[in-house]
């Protein structure tokens, strides 16, 4: 975060490392997101499968993140800037592979579906997938670039993705309502929709933890403070 | 957490010292609140040991050594009329970096030196078991206390100085740096005494260990060049400190 290099250089090595590898983690569940979407609205379920083996790679970095972060808490006793750094590497990345989970089940949903004729298209299907790419991109641009504004408007765009798949669970209440035969393929959607609107949540953790890494305040769980006991 | 008290036991105001032609200290001002740990960081000739001196009046010891500015215990200015400073440093004890027992002396006579010097009546033997209780000792020298200071360990040493300064009875303590010569084990003992020594006293540590000062004490100062650069709970200092320069020296940014 700061320009400023430790004294000694291989510690800045060794958070820089940490940093990059969370990168790395986060363009890859991007991308898992698109490829699962596209293999949903373009049917092309060798795509979907390609999302389901790229999970082991997304669990591989995992466990470096993980270790990198015991690593450096053990051997180096960070404070302040550097030791918020690391407590929420330690936790986005928890949120960033299960992100990549969500979008293996994706692929999983398309997979089934593209085996069935196609049910009426969904546009706000189309709508959520975008806008939830979009909030796991930011959330990740706001984690590179420490920026608590670009984080802020995260938090504040889950209720607009919570609008829309609420939409969307109508939508398809009413499919099935219309026609007993669209149960199947309506359910697996509405699953869908689910994983996309979950995958929203873990985004804006992730902004969360953003705003708590650059300020050093805790944005999360205003109401739940006073039972706490934090300032 | 500080505790608050009705007036702060210790208090600081525009501190300036100066040795050798050295500004030591540049209008350091903060308060100390009783029954708390302030521990004291920076790097080295950032004016801590300076400042620590000053309270029990050492520092004008040291020739050519003059200050300004006040410093209160108890509301009660140490330079005011009729304040003696041997008086004083029996309120306000010291613990130094090395243990430095008196050679010649049995660990008994080195707890009770102090009250043989300041000519304090009592029963010596209880005050001395309860001063190597209070620091830790006892159940170690309970069987030799005839025999000579010097035959103990470094930790014991140390921990031998900590209740000579105890036996006084003093209410402030000040200890600078006394771990950095000890090994984990005797360094994790003075820490548990500090916390213990806190229902008793106020104390004032100076340490280059930032993990120490972060397990051990209350609120803690970051003093840089003489000045004091920020004050604050030690909790805020180590997670999310107010001021750059504290955030480069806490996170080893520093020069």
């Amino acid at each position: 975060m700061a320009l400023k290099k430790h004294t000694d250089r291989t510690y800045d090595a060794e958070l820089e490392e940490l940093r990059s590898k969370l990168l790395t983690l986060g363009g890859k569940v991007e991308a898992e997101i698109a490829q699962s979407v596209r293999a949903l609205s373009d049917r092309d379920s060798k795509l979907a499968e390609q999302v389901v083996g790229s999970d082991r790679e997304v669990n591989r970095l995992e466990l470096e993140v993980d270790e990198s972060c015991r690593r450096l808490l053990a051997l180096r006793q960070p404070a302040a800037s550097d030791l918020r750094f690391i407590t929420t590497a330690l936790k986005i990345v928890v949120d960033l592979e299960r992100i990549g989970d969500l979008a293996v089940n994706i692929a999983e949903r398309a997979i089934d579906l593209n085996q069935s004729p196609p049910l009426r298209p969904v546009h706000d299907l189309t709508r959520l997938a975008q806008l939830c790419q979009s909030q796991v991109r930011k959330a990740l641009d706001s984690f590179v670039d420490a920026d608590v504004d670009k984080a802020q408007a995260v938090i504040k765009d889950d209720d607009l993705l919570d609008a829309l798949y609420h939409n969307l669970f109508n939508e398809l209440l009413a499919l099935m309502m219309e026609d007993p035969r669209n149960i199947r393929r309506a359910n697996s959607l509405l699953f869908v929709a689910k994983h996309l609107e979950r995958l929203g949540d873990h985004a804006t953790n992730v902004a969360e933890m953003v705003v708590y890494m650059v300020r050093g305040t805790d944005v999360r769980h205003p109401h739940s403070r006073e039972t706490t006991g934090q300032p | 957490m500080i505790r608050s008290a009705a007036r702060p036991k210790v208090e600081v105001q525009d501190l300036n010292a100066w040795f050798r032609g050295v500004h030591a200290l540049r209008g350091v001002t903060l308060t100390v609140p009783a029954n708390t740990v302030l521990a004291i960081i920076g790097p080295s000739g950032c004016g801590k040991s300076t400042f620590v001196r000053c309270i029990n009046r050492m520092h004008e010891l040291v020739p050519g050594a003059h200050q300004s500015g006040h410093i209160l215990v108890d509301g009660q200015d140490l330079h005011a009329r009729g304040v003696d400073p041997v008086d004083l440093r029996r309120r306000v004890g010291m613990v130094f970096q090395r243990a430095n027992p008196f050679p010649t002396m049995s660990i008994l006579d080195n707890v009770v030196a102090g009250l043989k010097l300041n000519g304090i009546r009592g029963n010596h033997a209880e005050i001395a078991e309860k001063s190597l209780h209070q620091a830790a000792l006892w159940d170690e020298v309970k069987d030799r206390l005839q025999t000579s200071a010097l035959s103990l360990s470094g930790g014991q040493q140390q921990r031998l100085c900590i209740a000579r300064a105890l036996a006084i009875g003093p209410e402030v303590l000040l200890m600078d740096e006394p771990a950095s010569a000890l090994d984990p084990i005797a360094t994790a003992k003075i820490e548990e005494l500090i916390r213990e020594l806190r229902e008793q006293l106020t104390i004032v540590i100076v340490t280059h260990n930032m993990q120490q000062a972060a397990r051990v004490s209350d609120a803690t100062a970051f003093f840089y060049m003489g000045e004091l650069v920020e004050h604050g709970p030690t909790e805020q200092i180590f997670t999310n400190p107010k001021e750059s320069r504290t955030e480069d020296y806490v996170t080893g940014k520093f020069g």
